[in-house]
């Protein structure tokens, strides 16, 4: 009905006048494009064009005045001290994304095996960590991390456990930095398997207990492949702000013990503004986009693929 | 009839069902005991840095340096918090942090609503394009961008002579960044979602398009433009990298960064200052969160699940 009334209505004026409608409907996009024009602005502006200029930035010397062509990328190649991050970058990023996934999905399970009255509670406490500035917290994890107030090595004295030098030795940074990002990302993956696990319908389980499935079973042949596709995308998403992260290595060690736990965001902030090469920081960033390329190509294929299917 | 025929046969079945029924029942019961007891660890987990904060801002400098259990505030003081909130310098951070969140939330809703509006309901030449890019763009992070912006701002000064490093409203540029395009692609679920019969009665009554934002889209999808706002505070008040490589003078500081550079002097690490501060800068998101949580996390998991 109301359709055919809306259908009615538009078709009138498109008898009479239909240069009149043609006009209405090139002001309504019109008008629709000028909504979006601030958008379009700030993304061009702000985003693509500095993505863009950083391309253009990297082929230049040191004082910006030269062209040098891959000149930068050469001597990033030729020195060590890249490697060291390329690889630190990948430990970094891998191991953390996958411990967040699995905590996350373990904890979320825990939330929602126990009573929907309480959950509300338990929730709210475990996204604590997720919700403070992250520069706050890694502060407090400095905090607890001091070489010689360290309130965890305390701890430790008391069991007879030597003092551990937490953001002191490689191995232990290294520890350290993908402890702390653990513990501020793990709770996001926990809010978005709870809420996937939530959607698992309840008919499955009961099914799976009738065929006499066990619990490793029903998770293995119900739960992972009914949450495939907010798993892939929740670790997608993850692995770009892990393998982009700042704050956490910048504030726990600052690429230190001598710039052996640096990643691709914290030595470019050194060599680009600290040192004052702005090309060459440029070049060390860009080495961040084949990745970032890589998950947001997985990431765009799923939303075309669920906007099909809506 | 199939009631008559299957209740026979469960009541033959019932006393082997009853036990396996036990069974299960003990094994419910386990299962949940295990789960509090991982749920009451992870959160222990959780909480200790925060509450590890806490307990060192209630301590005097004294007793941090003291070979104490670190863990127990043996003379509990206020000090930290008193010095700290009668420092000219941490009450210019918080207002600095205070007028660049507030000022970028507004700027992201006046942004992004209509664009989200207008992705959403009047389709035009290259709207999908955009929304798919604006998408995109939300996962370019910011420790690409921060160095050509850097250079950009360096050469904008050269031609025009307005400095904008080193001044807190060049934040006011960039965090719109971070903020929008999650916001637009947040309000787009929202706006999907309203069916369309609620705007198309609407326009036929007369309404225009401006009306039909303000009066239906806006206040229906009142939980997503919460959701939105809070994630755009959040985000802007939490932002490290862009002031710390973009402000550099003490009056021009925001909070993360001012606490950061201005309590660590050299070597010498005020840690009673640095974890009251550090409370004080957690403590608005923290209560924001706690007041809104619900919204909170459905901003959240809209940015993944929607769309």
């Amino acid at each position: 009905m109301v359709v055919a009334l809306v259908r009615d209505v538009e078709a009138r004026p498109e008898k009479r006048k239909r240069s009149g409608l043609h006009r209405t409907m090139q002001r309504k996009s019109m008008i629709a494009f000028l909504m979006t024009l601030p958008l379009i602005l700030l993304v061009g502006i702000f985003v693509l064009y500095p993505a863009f200029y950083s391309l253009h930035l990297a082929t230049l010397n040191r004082s910006m005045e030269r062209f040098v062509g891959l000149g930068n990328f050469e001597f990033l190649f030729r020195r060590e001290t890249f490697w060291m991050v390329v690889k630190q970058s990948c430990i970094f990023a891998i191991t953390a994304v996958v411990f967040k996934a699995i905590f996350g999905f373990v904890v979320a399970h825990f939330v929602h095996n126990i009573p929907s009255k309480g959950q509300r509670k338990w929730r709210g406490m475990l996204l604590v960590p997720w919700v403070m500035p992250t520069a706050m917290s890694c502060l407090a994890w400095l905090w607890l991390f001091d070489p010689s107030y360290s309130a965890f090595n305390w701890l430790l004295a008391r069991v007879g456990i030597d003092p551990v030098p937490w953001t002191g030795h490689v191995i232990w940074a290294r520890f350290s930095i993908i402890l702390v990002n653990i513990w501020i990302g793990a709770p996001f993956f926990m809010i978005m398997y709870l809420a996937a696990l939530k959607s698992v319908p309840e008919q499955l389980y009961e099914a799976a207990a009738v065929d006499g499935a066990s619990w490793w079973q029903r998770i293995w042949y119900v739960t992972l492949p009914m949450m495939r596709n907010i798993i892939a995308i929740t670790v997608l998403f993850s692995l770009i702000v892990t393998f982009a992260n700042f704050d956490i290595v910048r504030i726990l060690t600052a690429g230190g013990p001598i710039d052996q736990t640096h990643i691709f965001a914290t030595w470019a902030f050194r060599v680009g503004l600290e040192a004052g090469d702005i090309p060459l920081g440029a070049s060390v960033s860009l080495f961040m986009v084949p990745i970032l390329a890589i998950a947001a190509i997985f990431i765009l294929r799923d939303i075309n693929r669920r906007g099909n299917e809506a | 009839m199939t009631a008559v025929a299957t209740a026979p046969i469960t009541r033959d079945a019932q006393p082997a069902r009853r036990r396996k029924r036990g069974s299960m029942r003990r094994e419910r019961a386990w299962a949940l005991r295990w789960s509090y007891f991982f749920l009451v660890l992870f959160a222990v987990i959780c909480l200790t840095p925060p509450v590890y904060m806490l307990i060192t801002s209630l301590k005097t400098s004294a007793e941090i340096s003291a070979a104490t259990n670190p863990w127990w505030v043996y003379n509990p003081t206020l000090g930290n918090y008193v010095a700290l909130l009668s420092s000219t310098e941490f009450l210019t951070f918080f207002r600095n942090s205070a007028v660049v969140s507030v000022l970028v939330v507004s700027i992201t809703m006046l942004i992004s609503v209509p664009a989200a509006f207008a992705l959403s309901r009047m389709r035009f030449w290259g709207s999908a394009t955009i929304a798919t890019g604006i998408f995109l763009t939300y996962l370019i992070p910011d420790s690409l961008l921060f160095i050509p912006l850097f250079n950009m701002f360096a050469v904008f000064h050269e031609w025009t002579g307005i400095e904008l490093i080193n001044h807190w409203y060049v934040l006011l540029l960039v965090y719109p960044t971070l903020t929008v395009p999650f916001c637009t692609w947040v309000m787009i679920g929202y706006f999907a979602s309203i069916p369309r019969e609620l705007d198309e009665a609407a326009l036929i009554d007369g309404a225009n398009y401006r009306q039909v934002l303000t009066r239906i889209f806006i206040p229906v999808a009142l939980p997503g433009l919460i959701a939105a706002t809070i994630f755009a505070f959040t985000v802007s008040w939490a932002q490290f990298l862009y002031p710390l490589a973009f402000t550099t003078s003490t009056d021009q500081l925001v909070l993360p960064v001012g606490i950061i550079s201005s309590l660590i002097k050299g070597d010498v690490f005020n840690w009673g200052q640095i974890m009251t501060g550090a409370l004080l800068t957690a403590a608005p998101p923290l209560i924001i969160y706690a007041f809104l949580m619900d919204y909170y996390i459905a901003g959240l998991t809209a940015g993944a699940t929607k769309g």
